[in-house]
Formats: C-alpha cells, sequence, structure tokens
C-alpha cells in the first residue's frame, strides 16, 4: 500500500538512458506531461565524467562505478531448467548502466543497424534454405518490422549521435569504402569515420588482401565538432582509451547527456526523479489497463504515481522482471512452450585473436576510442551461404582498439605464466606490441533459454530477482569454430610473431565469470502474433494498450551487431506510433 | 526541433571544452592534460610519492598477516632487472587499503544466501567477502605451511618453497580449512595485479613505475595526434591522476 500519492502525469517513463531520453523527448514535443523515474543517481559529463579521475581504471573499469550495484539486485542464472539457479553475485559476463544515462553512458559507441535479412530471419532462411533447417527447438522469428520501415529512424538516431562512418549503400547504389552488404540508407553518416589506429590498419589491409570487404566501424564517437539536429554540441574524440565502462569526458561519445538532455531538462512539461525504484506497473481491477506505477523513492517511501501512459525504458533484464512482477502478458512455459514474457532470451557469443608484434611495429595499444576500428560484415547475418555450414546466424569480424588499459587490457603470448618473473617479462615484452581481432556473433532463440522469476533470492524491496536459464547451443558453437577460422586466417595475415586463439569449443557452457558482453536481449519479443510476442511491432503490450516496452527486451533473437542503433531506432519507431496513431486514439494499434 | 534555450548549454560547453583540450593542444609537446589536473584534482587519499620501502602501517591486516602479504606478493611479482616486483610498487599497501573499501566487504556484491555449491562457471559463490578470506585464507596457509615445513610460516620458507606453496594453492592442490585456497589465491593475484597497475592514487604503482616498465602513459588520455604514425612508439612518460611520477 503506496504511503504517498502522487499528482497524475500523462506519460511515465521506467528508467532513463537512452529510451528513456528519446521518449522524453518524442511525448514532451507532442505536449504530454511526462514524468522520467531512474532508480540510479543523476550524473553528467560534469562533474561525473571529467578528467582526470575518469582515468581511474581501478574504479571505473575494473571495481564498476557506473554500473548496477549488485547488492540491491541482480538476477540468478543456471543452464538448463532442472538445474538450481544461483545469483549472479559479482559484475563480470554482463554489466549493466545503473543512474542517469543508463548504458548509454559507458557503452563503446558502435553503431549499427542490422540487416534487412536479421528483422526477417525466420523468413528468410525457411525461403532460402528450407523450413527443415531450422533445427528442432530453435524460435526464432521475425521483428515484424522490416528494415525499410525502420530506415528513417536508424537515419535520425545516426544524427541525433552524430555517428561516424562511411555508407556502402545510399538508395542502393555500392558505395566504395562503406560495408556493401548493408540495407539501403536515405543518407550517409553524420561525420566521416574516425582516423585508423595502428593495429585497425593493418587488419584493413589483411582482409582487403584476402577478398572481404573492411570498413570503418560506424562510431557514435564524434569525428569532428558536431551539432545534433537539437543543438547539442559533440567535441572531437582525442582517442583517450577510456571509453567502454566509463563516461566520455570530451563529450564526444554520444549518450542521452551529450545528446538529448541538455534540450529536455529544460521542457517544462518533463520531470526526473532520481533513486526512485519502480517496484510495479499498477493495473486496473480487469487488468486491461495500466493506472500508472509504484515506487521507493531516495527516503524508502513507497510512492503512488498514477499516469494514463506508461512506457518501460529500463535495461532488457529489469523491463522483463517488471512486466512479470507486475503480472502483465502471459508467463512463458519452456515446457509446454506457450506464453511470451520471459521467451527468446538471447546473448551473443564472441572470440578473438590476440596479436603480438615485434619491435618495429609498436601498437600504442591506449590510443583508442570505443569504436575505431576496422570490421568485416562477410560472414554475418546472411551474406553468405549457410548451405553447406548448417548452422544459422554469423559474426562481424573487426579489429577495434578501445585502449591499453592494463588491469583489463592486459593480454600475454600462449605459455605466458600467470604470475612471478616470467609474468613481468612477458608483460613488459609484449604490451606495448599487442593487438587484436575479435568476432561478434549472433546467438539464436532456443525455447529453453528463457527469463522467469527466482523461486529463492530476492532484491532489497524483498521482490523476487530475476531467473535466467541459458547455456551454449551447438548451432551458435558452430558458427563462433567457423568464424574463428575466418579471424585465424586474418589475424595471421597481419603479420604477428605471435598468435593466442580465444573461441568456444564444441560443448562448452555459459561461463559467467568474465566479461563477454552486455547485449542481453528477448523477454519481451516483438512480433506479429500475440501468440509468440509480448509487445506488438510498434513495442505495445498486446494485452495492455496504455503500456508499451522499449529497448532489446523486444528482440526475438540476438544478432552479431551491437544492439543500440536498433533499440534507438526501435524507440523512434515506437514514438511515432504514440504520437501519430495511439493520442488520437488510445488503443490497441494495428 | 531547435531549442533556443539551448544557447546555455552552449555556453557552457565552449567553456569547458576551453579547458579540456588544452591537453590536446599540447599534449605533443609534453606538457600534459594531467599536468593541468595537477593544479585542479583533489589531493589523493594517502602520499602516492612514498619511496619503495617507506613505511607503510596495515590498517586491516594484523603483524602475521601482513609478513604474509609482503612475502606473497614479493613472489607473484619478485624484483628483478626486468622492472619493479611487487614491494617496491606498493601492492601491498594498496591489499591492505582494499580490505577496508568497498571490494574488501563485497559492498556491491550480492551477498544474500543461500550459498549453494555450484559449477565454478557461475561464479564465487560463498558468505565470506574478500576480506574475510584474506583472513582465513593466510591462517590456514600459514598452519599447512607450520605442518609442511617444520613449524615454519609462509613468510619464512625459502622463495621456492614460497613459489610451490603459491602453486599449490593455484591449481588446488593445497586444501585449507574454512576457506577455497582456488578462491583465496585469486583475489590475492587480482589484487596484486590490481596494486600493480592501478593508479598511484590506490597506494600501488609508486611512481607510476610499473607503467614506465610497459609504456602505458597512465593518465595523460589524449592521443589524436598519436593515432596516425605507425611504427613510432610513443615517447612520454606516465602521468598519474595526481600529476607527474617521478
Amino acid at each position: 500500500m503506496a504511503n504517498i500519492r502522487k499528482p497524475g502525469v500523462d506519460a511515465v517513463l521506467v528508467g532513463f538512458g537512452w529510451t528513456g531520453a528519446i521518449m522524453g523527448m518524442e511525448l514532451t514535443a507532442a505536449g504530454l506531461k511526462v514524468l522520467a523515474l531512474e532508480r540510479g543517481e543523476n550524473r553528467d559529463t560534469q562533474p561525473d565524467f571529467a578528467y582526470p579521475r575518469i582515468t581511474d581504471e581501478l574504479s571505473y573499469g575494473i571495481r564498476g562505478k557506473l554500473f548496477q550495484n549488485l547488492s540491491r539486485e541482480t538476477v540468478t542464472i543456471r543452464h538448463t531448467p532442472a538445474e538450481i539457479a544461483v545469483p549472479y553475485r559479482q559484475l563480470a559476463s554482463f554489466l549493466p548502466g545503473d543512474g542517469v544515462g543508463g548504458a548509454g553512458v559507458h557503452w563503446n559507441g558502435h553503431h549499427w543497424r542490422p540487416l534487412p535479412s536479421d528483422l526477417r530471419i525466420r523468413s528468410t532462411y525457411e525461403e532460402r534454405y528450407g523450413r527443415k533447417f531450422i533445427p528442432e527447438g530453435m524460435t526464432i522469428q521475425d521483428f515484424g518490422v522490416s528494415y525499410e520501415e525502420l530506415e528513417p529512424h536508424f537515419d535520425q538516431f545516426e544524427k541525433i549521435c552524430g555517428t561516424s562512418g562511411k555508407a556502402g549503400n545510399i538508395g542502393g547504389k555500392i558505395q566504395p569504402g562503406g560495408n556493401p552488404f548493408e540495407g539501403a540508407r536515405a543518407n550517409e553518416f553524420p561525420l566521416p569515420p574516425l582516423a585508423s589506429v595502428n593495429s585497425a590498419k593493418l587488419f584493413e589491409k589483411a582482409a582487403r588482401e584476402l577478398g572481404y570487404h573492411p570498413f570503418p566501424q560506424a562510431a557514435a564517437n564524434a569525428s569532428r565538432a558536431y551539432t545534433n539536429p537539437h543543438g547539442a554540441q559533440l567535441g572531437p574524440c582525442n582517442f583517450c582509451g577510456f571509453c567502454e565502462r566509463y563516461g566520455c569526458y570530451m563529450y564526444s561519445k554520444a549518450s542521452p547527456q551529450t545528446t538529448l538532455l541538455p534540450v529536455l531538462m529544460k521542457r517544462p512539461n518533463f520531470e526526473l526523479r532520481t533513486r526512485s525504484h519502480v517496484l510495479r506497473v499498477n493495473m486496473s481491477p480487469d487488468g486491461k489497463r495500466a493506472t500508472g506505477v509504484t515506487y521507493v523513492d531516495a527516503e524508502g517511501n513507497e510512492v503512488e504515481q498514477p499516469a494514463d501512459l506508461v512506457v518501460l525504458c529500463a535495461y532488457q533484464l529489469h523491463n522483463v522482471r517488471l512486466l512479470m512482477l507486475s503480472n502483465i502478458g502471459k508467463r512463458y512455459d519452456p515446457a509446454t512452450g506457450e506464453g511470451v514474457v520471459g521467451r527468446n532470451y538471447a546473448y551473443q557469443l564472441n572470440g578473438g585473436a590476440s596479436l603480438f608484434f615485434d619491435k618495429e611495429q609498436p601498437m600504442n595499444p591506449f590510443v583508442g576510442a570505443g569504436a575505431s576500428g576496422s570490421v568485416i560484415d562477410d560472414f554475418d547475418g546472411d551474406n553468405f551461404d549457410h548451405g553447406p555450414l548448417g548452422f544459422v546466424g554469423g559474426a562481424t569480424i573487426n579489429s577495434i582498439n578501445t585502449g591499453g588499459r592494463p588491469i583489463q587490457q592486459m593480454s600475454l603470448p600462449p605459455g605466458a605464466p600467470a604470475w612471478g618473473a616470467g609474468w613481468k617479462k612477458a608483460v613488459k615484452e609484449n604490451y606495448l606490441y599487442m593487438a587484436s581481432v575479435g568476432s561478434q556473433g549472433s546467438v539464436m532463440a532456443y525455447r529453453d533459454n528463457y527469463l522467469d522469476l527466482d523461486p529463492t533470492y530476492k532484491d532489497v524491496h524483498g521482490q523476487p530477482l530475476l531467473r535466467m536459464t541459458f547455456d551454449w547451443k551447438d548451432n551458435d558453437l558452430a558458427m563462433t569454430q567457423f568464424i574463428g577460422t575466418k579471424v585465424e586466417q586474418i589475424a595471421r595475415a597481419m603479420g604477428p610473431k605471435q598468435l593466442k586463439m580465444n573461441f568456444q569449443k564444441a560443448g562448452a557452457h555459459y561461463d559467467v565469470r568474465y566479461y563477454q558482453s552486455t547485449h542481453n536481449t528477448g523477454g519481451a519479443p516483438m512480433g506479429t502474433d500475440p501468440k509468440t510476442s509480448a509487445v506488438n511491432r510498434f513495442l505495445q503490450v498486446w494485452d495492455v494498450p496504455n503500456v508499451f516496452v522499449m529497448g532489446a527486451s523486444a528482440f526475438p533473437q540476438n544478432f552479431g551487431y551491437n544492439p543500440t542503433g536498433m533499440v534507438g531506432a526501435l524507440a523512434y519507431w515506437s514514438a511515432k506510433a504514440i504520437r501519430e496513431q495511439y493520442l488520437k486514439n488510445p488503443g490497441a494499434l494495428a | 526541433m531547435k531549442d533556443l534555450s539551448y544557447s546555455d548549454r552552449r555556453g557552457f560547453l565552449r567553456r569547458s571544452i576551453a579547458i579540456v583540450p588544452a591537453a590536446t593542444a599540447f599534449g605533443a609537446g609534453g606538457v600534459t592534460g594531467a599536468a593541468l589536473a595537477q593544479a585542479t584534482a583533489p589531493a589523493p587519499a594517502a602520499a602516492p610519492a612514498a619511496s619503495p620501502g617507506a613505511a607503510y602501517s596495515p590498517v586491516y591486516f594484523n603483524a602475521d598477516e601482513w609478513k604474509f602479504v609482503q612475502a606473497a606478493v614479493a613472489r607473484l611479482i619478485p624484483s628483478d632487472d626486468t622492472g619493479p616486483g611487487g614491494i617496491e610498487a606498493g601492492v601491498p599497501e594498496f591489499i591492505d587499503r582494499q580490505m577496508e573499501g568497498a571490494f574488501g566487504h563485497a559492498a556491491t556484491w550480492y551477498m544474500q544466501g543461500p550459498f549453494v555449491e555450484v559449477s565454478p562457471l557461475f561464479g564465487y559463490q560463498k558468505k565470506m567477502p574478500p576480506r574475510e578470506v584474506y583472513r582465513a585464507g593466510i591462517a590456514a596457509t600459514d598452519a599447512h605451511c607450520r605442518k609442511q615445513y617444520a613449524d615454519r610460516p609462509f613468510a619464512q620458507l625459502s622463495a621456492a618453497q614460497q613459489d610451490e606453496v603459491l602453486k599449490g594453492l593455484e591449481g588446488g592442490s593445497i586444501t585449507l580449512d574454512g576457506v577455497g585456497a582456488t578462491d583465496f589465491f585469486g583475489f590475492l593475484l587480482q589484487n596484486t595485479k590490481e596494486g600493480y597497475f592501478s593508479d598511484p592514487i590506490h597506494g600501488g604503482n609508486k611512481n607510476a613505475a610499473a607503467w614506465k616498465m610497459i609504456g602505458f602513459p597512465g593518465a595523460r588520455a589524449d592521443y589524436a595526434d598519436w593515432v596516425d604514425r605507425p611504427g613510432v612508439k610513443y615517447n612520454l612518460p606516465p602521468v598519474s591522476i595526481a600529476g607527474p611520477q617521478g
């Protein structure tokens, strides 16, 4: 029972990262009175990301000052439905953000659009390889929205971010130097690509000589001074090497703080309340409409906040959990395959090669930006023939140098000891000469990889933790093994004196102890069939039309790209539907 | 969507840019952003410029534990011609300070029970925060050493014997009473490397000596003019968040 009741608002946003900021901008522009509730602290470039304190690897990169505090809430994890799940007690495998800006503060800024075929993956594979190609238990499905429908919003989000890159396909015409596999764009990127660091130059040359199609990684790290359509200004990236896991002290990395909040925070019809943790979405007695939310404020009061429209804008895991805690949508049951909330949780399966060069080729690894590098898309999505390979999916392969921070980013050649005199000699001899080639691989959706509520473990508010049931599957392990052969081929062609490969083997199990990716997806998949999707193609909950769910929780499976470009575009797509259709006639969108 | 009220923000941006890229403008010439930082940064929590071997009184560890930590660090990163050892780098001080901070207390870890024994793939699942793991781990390792090596604790063993014990903890061939040997060794090695390579403001990496050894420029964090210089080794010494070192 709430002990405070606040005056109602037109729309309440739960969580204030990228999608909260986008929705805040779009709904206030439509004249709505909008309230954002963020459970973390307020943060801005000054003073929170200011130089020199932000260059503290221990506090930010290792201890995770900008990440979710797991002592308050975490998830539990197990490999199969038959096991007992245990808490994800220390941050490692994935790093959800916390506070204003969310993970949009500490991302690297790899800015991608999915392939047109990624958005209709089941249709694509059935058409090209036949229905039987998709293995039993793989529950991949089309997004229900097409690349062409989203194109204006991909474009819009790139312009907001001041993204630096080179187009590969403008209006169907292939452009030299860009990604020839990408969907057609209306426009070139707003800024030219970032300059290329040493390791990326070697990768670019090697990949080209092998007949592949390297192009500069599209970077939401500004390559030049830039003013976005809202008038927010970005400064040029200085390759400081403190990007992912850090806030940007140079106003170069696109984040809600650098691109949207300077405008949004001044709008009179917008309000932000931080340290406000939403416990649940409140429902009408018949369960057909949301009436607002209940949250715990900074002083521990339980506050009822009425709202006509509720938009869940938290991280993927939290959106799914909040739907479950609010009894919105039918809970997914892996035994029957029925239900939608918790369905199709997916992740990414990455691999990499560490390269060590001789003394004539210093790499100066600390010269880095979050998204500075070169990449190929030749073995990603359906850009290659899967017929003889037998698996679904693929990976982007890149050489991106985000920095050379010595605690986290030191890699050593094969056989180097973990400590002692030999370790010290190895770090001294190899640090300046190390480079990497990495792969970012898709993970498909499966009947028994899913999310629900844990029966045992609780958060600080006494609510059940989200439970993740997830393990690697043969299809995706076959994908990463194949990609490993390509990575090794390119890495060898770059001419290192030593090489160390790190790819998951057949039969490997998900190991939460080391960082892999903060690209958790699914659990509230979007689609066109209410039996297999939690939200419709506008991200509106099927059963509760005044609740919308943003973010990567809507991905029905995961692709080989960073999700933020898609997450931003989907938020704009959804906001347009709310503004142009829903507000005129608040009900289920068709 | 142009918002006129945004001019305030622009003025603010111009002012702050005028400060920050001073580092960019002068980076190649040897005057760095960190020199600027020295003027504005708050004083570090403890004197980072303490000379090698300078006395530091541990806050968390007792006298016997402190002997163990120093002896172990001296083997994990020994002193030799390659570069500074863990002792000169102040790693024991770093570890002691970590025990008193959020890490030692597992303040940001989920520490609610039940604590279940599962595959190591799910990470550390024990009830003891790191500072208790150290306390129990040191006592149990010393007890093991006394039993194995004629009543001598770890700190009194020869270097070769100490290495043997550390390998036993690392590989799990030594089992300890009341604490996981691999858990203990894992924290010890992780914290030792952290202390060696983190900014000197945290008490280790004295005079940024470990950074000098490998060539990491530390808090300079400003390399726009170094992106396009293939084959050229970066040539400026490291700086700390607290300013120039050594």
